[in-house]
């Protein structure tokens, strides 16, 4: 090989290696800005009486639909609200569902708790924890991510209740 | 312009500047006289106390998630989210909206009973907060 082409391919290699990271940043930087979309107002006044307003990004698009489609029977309980009122939330969490590599999977009865990437998240949580009074639910964020309300889930702001 | 008519007219604006703030404070007190009048009877508040801690065929009582003494913040019984206290002695802006007093019966009396309630037992647990003193 000569010379010039080696370098041809050092140049290549690193080319490809700058684009995987640029993509790897891209994808992170996708989910956290997914988790900081500013709420609208009524999804915080309806949703966040019984649970954390989770960032929209935290889901697909089917799923939202689906979620917004069952309010009447929302797991366990009837969080139904009025026409207007759920198309406009509804027109919201589309728009501003996940797009990431995360939300391409449409989790389980569509909770956000059941993705593969929640679970993977979360592997190291120890199973007595997920049963503490303070938590009850894998889906009280808050309970262990401290600013889980301003849409800030960074391990820097995690305390695990004892 | 007659004497009479200014008299009239006097207190009228007087009635209305003091109405004005009391009308609001007065909301809980008047919802509860609405609900009483769709129901045709006098409300109860010992019926609502014993409504609002029974179950009524599921699994959830209202106290289950409000409390037992709804003068004290509750619990979501699945979420574990805070809920504020219930009474309008220890929390203002309890039955102040009758849009959203009327959202959230509809909500949790189809949870607790699996029907809408009725005029009168939303008038007998209302009479029954109501009276709550913190």
């Amino acid at each position: 090989m000569s010379a010039r082409l080696a370098s041809r391919w050092w140049l290549a290699f690193l080319c490809a290696s700058v684009a995987t990271l640029g993509m790897t940043f891209a994808a992170r930087a996708d989910d956290s800005r997914a988790s900081r979309v500013p709420p609208l107002p009524e999804y915080t006044q309806e949703c966040a009486s019984c649970h954390l307003a989770f960032p929209p990004g935290l889901l697909p698009a089917a799923s939202w639909r689906r979620v917004m489609d069952n309010l009447p029977r929302h797991y366990g309980t009837d969080a139904s609200l009025d026409p207007a009122l759920t198309r406009k939330l509804s027109a919201w969490l589309e728009a501003n569902a996940g797009t990431g590599k995360r939300a391409r999977e449409q989790p389980p009865e569509d909770r956000i708790t059941r993705a593969a990437w929640f679970v993977r998240e979360h592997d190291e949580v120890p199973a007595t924890t997920w049963t503490l009074p303070a938590v009850k639910s894998p889906a009280n964020c808050s309970a262990c991510h401290t600013r889980a309300e301003q849409g800030d889930f960074s391990e820097r702001h995690i305390r695990l209740p004892r | 312009m007659k004497l009479s008519t200014i008299v009239q007219l006097t207190a009228l604006l007087a009635g209305t500047a003091l109405l004005g703030p009391a009308v609001q404070a007065a909301a809980p007190a008047e919802l509860l006289a609405g609900y009483s009048a769709q129901a045709g009877a006098a409300a109860s508040p010992q019926r609502g106390e014993q409504f609002f801690n029974a179950t009524q065929g599921k699994e959830w009582s209202c106290a289950t998630c409000h409390g037992t003494a709804p003068t004290q913040a509750g619990k979501h019984v699945s979420t574990g989210k805070p809920i504020g206290a219930l009474a309008p002695s220890a929390n203002a802006q309890r039955f102040s909206d009758a849009a959203k007093v009327e959202k959230w019966f509809r909500r949790n009396c189809n949870d607790v009973l699996g029907r809408e309630c009725s005029a009168a037992e939303k008038a007998d647990v209302m009479s029954w907060l109501i009276g709550l003193k913190p």
